[in-house]
């Protein structure tokens, strides 16, 4: 049993400060971490494969740094990973990302047939959730998009059963193998790593592929192949303030009831 | 001489598009480059970076003045001309068990609005099973053409389904623009649509705009976790897609006896080519708060430190018929469940009275609850985010505020009571 987990390095926003003067971003007092929602999907794919048996392949694109978030993936219990990188790549939307993935996927899949793609729900910087339904689209396979549990998978008959959130609760899905299931948070607690798991992470060294692995047409990528383009970047609107209340806090209390009892029904 | 570009390049390209002499790149980390050798000094680029990570060296001359134009693209743009009078707007219909979703009508609006930008209408793309009554209050709610697929293989949402339907209406009349919700149903169609179909999605707006020369779509969303708004644009390709946020946009008020076309097409999917089976539908009673739809929320955030504190706000929530939310900080404090987290990665919403004790603001809260009517904030820091913008603001100690709210409240709402209900009422009350 083969699960590929595509993961993606974001910056954590909780940790990007504004600067005052210029409202804009400083960048540099983030750190790059492992998205949180793609940890979920990576220990995901190890529990199943404690349950199942198999290997755990960890996919992501970006710069030469990301090797970092495919080292955290194996001290979470992944077997290898594979960086795709390349300047080319600079630059791509969602749609030229999931070409790119999707590329990344089939070759690997050559090499070693794939049952299962975990993805996080989406991505903390961009929040889109498009990539994996993207992956999906292109390799032409289901798609599970919300799954907050794995209830079973069965690799003989090749069918998975998740519970996918919707608005009033959440529906049981059967699925044919392979698929695309995008993760909670919820869906688990992550686990500690085991000492051996770290040494072997810190000392790993990751394939890296670039444009010509994949055999992937550049035309499809980076600025130029990508259909979007960011027009203008901006400041949120301007808040307008409102009434300060004064007095003791009954007055207050008093002041406002009033102003907010015909509000309420 | 050369542009200098610091630490804070986040990547975007936007200086890349707008470099009229070719010398700048993304670099092997993502970041923009400079070739040194094409470089002008012509400041276009400093004037578009969104994070002022470009600088011209001091004793740099051609500076130009920064334009009100952001960004030239230079490539032409390539749209098929269309007849005028089209239906080109188009909206995603998201019913569930033939119940429309508020989201719907609320974009049905805002299309209407671009139609008129475009001189164009308003088109719905209806998918389910047994559906057809559904087409009346879409006319009546502004939809000026249905295009129905009433087919078992609709029943119950599934996106292997919905897209090739989607897609298959708009290979065949060319919409200009489409919008869907940007809710669990609409965000896991809109990507697979837009994979399909080749086009450019822009996720999650909370703003969206014609440009009046181009006659595209200008589709504005939060990034970076809230902290900036960026504007997205498709223009080589149709059609632009979008999914905007719920309670963000307004519907229009109904108009009774509205008439539309509807056009009623088929497809054949059969049932066994959908690679999943939905088993069953679980209403959770403890998933029942919906945030979304709540007319009050009382949240709190990190200045409520404890169990009990929530059980104040809950107090105050039961009282005034509302629901208990909070921050991401209140969530990661364990102060409350992850499913009431309001924000950019919790719900938005947009309520009549927000609440919000003990919550600073940060940004990535803001985004899910600036569109409430109206916000009550509590906090000891009398100049934080959230005091700055809300309707009314208290500066004091939610666990002394709170309960006096609590019981001026009660009082006021028994009283209104009395009054309303006359004798009976105050008969019963003396009872007691």
């Amino acid at each position: 049993m083969h699960i590929v987990v595509c993961i993606k390095q974001v910056p954590d926003a909780a940790q990007v400060k504004i600067d005052p003067k210029t409202n804009t971003l400083d960048r540099s007092s983030a750190p790059a971490i492992l998205n949180p929602y793609d940890a979920h999907a990576v220990q995901e794919a190890v529990n199943i494969k404690r349950l199942y048996g198999g290997r755990v392949t960890v996919l992501t694109m970006g710069p030469p740094q990301a090797k970092d978030i495919i080292r955290k993936s194996l001290e979470l219990g992944a077997d290898a990973g594979i960086l795709l990188s390349d300047r080319a790549f600079a630059g791509s939307d969602t749609w030229a990302t999931s070409y790119i993935l999707s590329q990344g996927l089939s070759e690997l899949r050559a090499r070693e047939p794939i049952d299962l793609i975990l993805c996080g729900k989406q991505a903390i910087d961009g929040d889109t959730a498009q990539v994996g339904p993207g992956i999906a689209r292109r390799l032409n396979i289901g798609q599970l998009t919300y799954i907050q549990k794995v209830e079973s998978v069965d690799f003989v008959e090749r069918s998975i059963i998740v519970h996918r959130r919707v608005d009033q609760g959440y529906e049981v899905i059967q699925a044919k193998l392979p698929c695309v299931v995008t993760v909670e948070k919820e869906i688990n607690e992550l686990q500690y790593s085991s000492l051996p798991e770290m040494m072997r992470a810190a000392q790993y060294q990751p394939l890296v592929w670039g444009v010509n692995d994949i055999h992937a047409e550049v035309n499809n990528m980076g600025l130029n192949g990508s259909p979007t383009t960011v027009r203008k970047i901006f400041s949120p609107p301007e808040r307008t303030g409102g009434e300060r209340l004064t007095g003791s806090i009954d007055d207050m209390a008093n002041q406002l009831v009033n102003v907010l009892l015909e509000k309420i029904s | 001489m050369t542009v200098m570009i610091n630490r804070s390049c986040i990547g975007c390209g936007a200086c890349v598009q707008t470099c009229p002499e070719g010398a700048l790149s993304l670099g092997p980390e993502g970041n923009a480059v400079v070739d040194p050798s094409k470089c002008t000094d012509c400041g276009k680029c400093v004037s578009v970076c969104p994070v002022a990570a470009m600088s011209l060296p001091p004793n740099a001359v051609q500076l130009e003045q920064p334009s009100e134009q952001v960004l030239e693209i230079s490539e032409p743009v390539v749209v098929v001309e269309t007849e005028q009078s089209g239906d080109k707007v188009w909206v995603f219909v998201e019913q569930t068990q033939t119940v429309i979703a508020p989201v719907t009508l609320e974009l049905i609006g805002e299309a209407t609005r671009l139609a008129k930008k475009l001189n164009t209408q308003v088109g719905v793309v209806l998918l389910g099973d047994q559906v057809e009554f559904l087409a009346q209050p879409l006319f009546e709610q502004g939809a000026d053409k249905v295009y129905l697929i009433d087919h078992g293989v609709f029943n119950q949402y599934r996106t292997e389904a919905y897209f090739q339907a989607v897609c298959y209406l708009v290979r065949k009349y060319f919409p200009e623009i489409l919008l869907m919700g940007a809710t669990t149903m609409g965000r896991d169609l809109a990507g697979a649509v837009a994979t399909d179909l080749g086009t450019g999605l822009t996720a999650d707006c909370t703003q969206l705009d014609i440009d009046l020369d181009k006659k595209i779509l200008l589709a504005s969303r939060p990034a970076f976790g809230g902290n900036i708004m960026a504007t997205i644009l498709c223009e080589r390709h149709r059609p632009q897609m979008a999914s905007v946020r719920p309670k963000v946009m307004k519907a229009l008020d109904p108009m009774v006896g509205r008439n539309g076309m509807l056009i009623r097409e088929f497809i054949d999917i059969p049932e066994s080519s959908i690679p999943k089976q939905i088993l069953r539908v679980v209403h959770d009673q403890l998933d029942q708060i919906n945030l979304a739809e709540a007319k009050i929320i009382v949240s709190g955030g990190r200045g409520i430190k404890d169990a009990a504190g929530f059980q104040l706000l809950q107090d105050l929530a039961d009282v005034v018929g509302g629901v208990v939310g909070g921050s991401r900080g209140a969530v990661e404090s364990g102060c409350i469940e992850a499913k009431r987290q309001v924000g950019q990665t919790g719900q938005t919403v947009g309520p009549t009275i927000y609440f919000a004790v003990g919550i600073s603001g940060a940004i990535q809260h803001i985004v899910g609850m600036m569109h409430s009517e109206t916000i009550v904030a509590i906090n000891t820091n009398p100049d934080c985010e959230m005091m700055k913008m809300a309707n009314y603001s208290m500066v004091g100690d939610a666990y002394a505020v709170i309960p006096k709210l609590i019981d001026a409240f009660r009082a006021a709402l028994a009283s209104r009571q009395t009054n309303d209900s006359g004798a009976v009422c105050s008969i019963v009350q003396e009872a007691f």
